[in-house]
């Protein structure tokens, strides 16, 4: 194996564990405050909210494709089904309507 | 008594093993084609299932093979891969809120598996998040994303077209299936989803910063905005009350 990209790898794993652990060990035994202890809270919904929005809509080129894909996904979350079973008909729906439409 | 604490961890495990095959399943597609990508800018398998052993980062690895295929340095990798990552702080100080208290050297060994994925799916989760809950959680993803690496560099484009652009969705279709529930039961999850998505597009479309930043800044901007919000709202009532 090429030492250079041993190293690179070496190297981008520190920096991608790093900003992963330190908060998680340090924090815990902190007592933050309240405010910061409820924007952190707040986090995961934010993160998924930034995470959905544009992403869902690029995933692919095709845009009908994409927008098929989002309404699937959005219509059987709200049936309140379990992911699994979301995420399954997602790619499901977009397989059916691969083979039919394009 | 050893042998109930013996079955509780390997229970809250399997819970989390469970949990994770979601996101196993969402990491395929992405896997293989960094699999494939990783062999078509000159890496070999060892390189390729040792990154993802290490790094277990999707974005992260994907930029690095678009920048080694045009020539970068390794510094400049290392420090765009730190870039794209930074964002894990803030979902590594959210966790610490959520988990259960235990010894440093479990969370140093979970804190390794702490993904955009493994975060939203432990951190919708009612209530506290046990240790074995994690390590279930972290391991099957983590497996999943070394295995399909491998496997994509090995058998390469063999799934039909359809099929893997289909699977595009599934972490998008994750994300959705975790995010509805609560948003259902709270008024305030639909207002910081839709905060961070508009702040996200906006940030996206603009592209004055790179999708790492992004993420970080719309999600500390919505989470703060909304929180402001929510006290002068409670205040208000209070004095009407």
């Amino acid at each position: 194996m090429d030492k250079t990209i041993l190293l690179m790898i070496i190297g981008m794993g520190l920096v991608t564990y790093i900003p992963r652990m330190i908060p998680l060990v340090a924090l815990s035994q902190l007592n933050l405050l309240g405010f910061v202890q409820n924007v952190l809270k707040n986090v995961p919904y934010a993160t998924l909210g930034a995470l959905i929005v544009p992403g869902i809509f690029l995933f692919s080129d095709n845009l009908m494709f994409t927008i098929v894909g989002a309404i699937a996904a959005f219509s059987i979350a709200f049936t309140g089904a379990n992911v699994i079973v979301v995420v399954m008909g997602s790619i499901g729906t977009l397989v059916l309507y691969s083979m039919f439409f394009s | 008594m050893a042998t109930t604490t013996f079955i509780k961890k390997q229970s809250s495990f399997l819970q989390g093993l469970q949990a994770g095959i979601s996101i196993a399943i969402g990491y395929i597609p992405v896997a293989l084609t960094f699999g494939l990508l990783s062999k078509s800018s000159g890496l070999g398998l060892a390189e390729t299932v040792l990154m993802s052993l290490i790094v277990f980062a999707g974005a992260a690895q994907y930029i690095s093979l678009s920048l080694l295929a045009v020539g970068t340095g390794i510094i400049e990798i290392i420090f765009t891969t730190f870039i794209v990552n930074i964002r894990h702080f803030l979902l590594s100080a959210s966790i610490s809120e959520k988990v259960e208290d235990d010894s440093i050297w479990k969370k140093m060994l979970y804190s390794f598996g702490l993904t955009d994925e493994t975060f939203t799916v432990a951190s919708t989760k009612e209530g506290t998040v046990s240790t074995g809950y994690m390590m279930g959680l972290m391991f099957i993803s983590y497996a999943s994303w070394v295995v399909n690496s491998g496997i994509g560099f090995v058998i390469g484009s063999s799934l039909p077209a359809t099929v893997q652009e289909s699977m595009g969705i599934a972490l998008y279709a994750m994300f959705v299936g975790l995010l509805i529930p609560s948003m259902k039961k709270h008024r305030k999850v639909l207002y910081l989803a839709v905060a961070g998505a508009i702040i996200n597009s906006l940030f996206y479309a603009s592209q004055i910063i790179s999708t790492g930043w992004s993420i970080v800044l719309s999600t500390l901007v919505s989470a703060v905005i909304v929180e402001m919000f929510y006290i002068k709202y409670a205040n208000e009532e209070n004095q009407h009350g």
